[in-house]
């Protein structure tokens, strides 16, 4: 079969339009602008603080925001930084950055001004604190941080309203199945299904190396995979167990398939979400920086934060977008 | 923080051999050449098995369209495009459709391994003189023979070319396995915060090293392969 040049072509350009229209539909979430656009973030406990403030100041300065890279780092970054611009300041994003390690580094070098940190994780991660040691007190824990991070010569802003903990999950027909509840009910299970988390989670004293050693627990195999695809483990059906976040949007919008395991003997200390900077940024920013991003964050309670992460995860809404409507529903902005 | 320093050669030497304390482990050490050498083997089983699924696919495909000189544009255009596939979002791909795990990333970077081979085995084929190839069909050769015989011993530079480019591709790529469901030496790499600095570069040196010793391994298949009236002797 010869092709002549013309069919030829016409095949080369079909393929490219496939090949385009594959890899927008790739990324393209970022463009999808349906859904329910006119949907607004729930506004309670959002009208303590009132709308912030420009001061022209502030447009001296520069902020650089960053985050770790999954959903729910991603809009708490945006939403500082939307909140920081509408304050006045010059806001650049390095969003995406990777684990708490690379972020903190981050900090340090001076790359980026500050970044959501869970008190918990700093605690166990940067402090050398074991599980059971993070108080489960917010406030508690957040002192307790906070004069850590000062002999490092860096700095953070008081607690979120919510705390995120990781979790064992698996679906309502596994946990039926098993008759599970709590992660202490997998005793005598465990041994039946696979464990998926983050590659991380198998020498973590706050995953799988916590769940072996504190409930002594083996499980038939653990698996390692990126964040992003914790559900997906879940969605293919079988006897699996999944690593999730307490905070995750389809825990309660799809509660009929997912369920979380009650941490019965606290492998994974819960967190609320610390800002982490440093005395050298908190000086340059003037008072307007802790002041508006301890602002912003009253409005954030675990369902807030939900519903957020349900826009972006579930419903393929930029974060950029739900971070603006979540400000603007606050209050915060006008 | 005072337990994790700052990466040194030292530091990632001393990772290779000996177990190292890390901060988030409660207590267990990590890394040495028990958990280096299963790692690295992982990696290099995966890699030898994508490369294998990889000529499978892009060898036969090549070698007959260069034979018959046809598709030029398919071959060359694959060999270009090959530059630009996103693993991650095919390991992700992968996970929906049948799960994470060995096959997973095996075929994700199988899909890596396919364009370099198939674009050079076209390329290696499609420009061997025409003069020996219709001498090779006037003494009666068959198309196989010809194949065989003429055009792929003629073509075996440009042919391993492809391959090693593949190779080393694939096993570095390799490197994200961990993403999606196999630990390879990327382990190291991605989890800093398990690893330390010094977990990081060893990972990275130990990548090196494998990458290296497999680009040394195939140059001396090509040499074997290399018919002995082709090859390059000192004067």
């Amino acid at each position: 079969m010869n092709m002549n040049p013309t069919r030829w072509r016409a095949v080369l350009a079909l393929m490219a339009a496939l090949a385009l229209t594959l890899g927008v539909a790739a990324c393209g979430s970022d463009d999808d602008t349906s859904g329910s656009a006119t949907e607004t973030a729930s506004t309670e406990g959002g009208d303590e603080g009132g709308a912030i403030v420009s001061n022209p100041e502030n447009g001296k300065v520069t902020l650089t925001v960053g985050s770790k890279n999954f959903t729910e780092q991603i809009i708490l970054g945006e939403i500082y930084a939307q909140a920081l611009e509408a304050a006045g300041y010059k806001v650049k994003k390095d969003l995406n950055l990777g684990s708490e390690t690379v972020a903190l580094k981050n900090v340090k070098a001076g790359t980026i001004s500050g970044y959501p940190e869970y008190v918990s994780t700093a605690l166990t991660s940067f402090f050398g604190k074991e599980p059971e040691e993070v108080p489960a007190d917010a406030t508690e824990a957040y002192e307790e941080a906070k004069a850590e991070f000062e002999k490092e010569n860096l700095t953070a802003f008081p607690p979120t309203p919510f705390a995120s903990a990781n979790a064992v999950g698996t679906t309502v027909e596994t946990a039926e199945k098993y008759d599970l509840e709590t992660v202490s009910d997998l005793e005598g299970v465990s041994e039946k299904l696979n464990l998926y988390g983050s590659p991380e989670c198998r020498q973590r004293i706050d995953c799988l190396a916590g769940l072996e050693k504190l409930y002594g627990l083996k499980f038939k195999k653990f698996t390692p995979v990126d964040i992003g695809l914790r559900y997906t483990v879940l969605e293919k059906g079988g006897d699996n167990l999944s690593i999730l976040f307490t905070t995750d949007p389809q825990l309660s919008a799809e509660s009929d398939k997912f369920v979380i395991l009650e941490d019965d003997k606290k492998v994974f200390p819960a967190g609320n979400v610390i800002w982490v900077t440093t005395p050298k940024v908190v000086e340059e920013a003037g008072p307007d920086y802790e002041k508006t991003i301890t602002q912003v964050q009253e409005g954030m309670t675990l369902e807030v934060i939900q519903e957020l992460g349900a826009r972006v995860e579930l419903e393929k809404e930029p974060a950029a977008k739900v971070a603006a409507e979540y400000l603007e529903s606050a209050g915060y902005t006008g | 923080m005072s337990a994790m320093p700052l990466a040194s050669i030292e530091g990632a030497i001393e990772f290779i051999f000996s177990p190292q304390y890390s901060n988030v482990t409660g207590g267990k050490k990590v890394g040495g050449i028990d958990q280096v050498i299963e790692l690295a083997w992982n990696q290099l089983w995966l890699t030898i098995v994508a490369l294998a699924i990889a000529l499978l696919v892009a060898l036969p495909i090549g070698l007959y369209l260069g034979h018959r000189h046809k598709w030029e544009s398919f071959a060359t255009a694959i060999g270009t495009a090959g530059r630009g596939i996103p693993e991650l979002i095919l390991i992700a791909f992968f996970a929906a459709a049948i799960g994470v795990g060995f096959t997973n990333v095996m075929l994700a970077l199988a899909i890596l391994g396919i364009p370099p081979i198939l674009a050079n085995a076209f390329v290696g084929i499609h420009q061997v003189d025409r003069a020996s190839v219709d001498a090779a069909r006037g003494m009666g050769m068959s198309e196989l023979e010809i194949l065989r015989r003429v055009e792929v011993p003629l073509a075996i530079p440009t042919l391993m070319g492809g391959i090693r480019s593949a190779a080393i591709a694939v096993v570095a790529t390799a490197t994200i396995a961990p993403y999606g469901g196999y630990e390879t030496l990327g382990d190291f790499i991605i989890n800093e915060n398990v690893y330390g600095e010094n977990g990081v570069l060893a990972g990275a040196i130990l990548v090196a090293l494998l990458a290296v010793s497999l680009e040394l391994a195939l140059a001396g298949v090509q040499r074997l392969l290399t018919s002995p009236g082709l090859k390059l002797r000192p004067a």
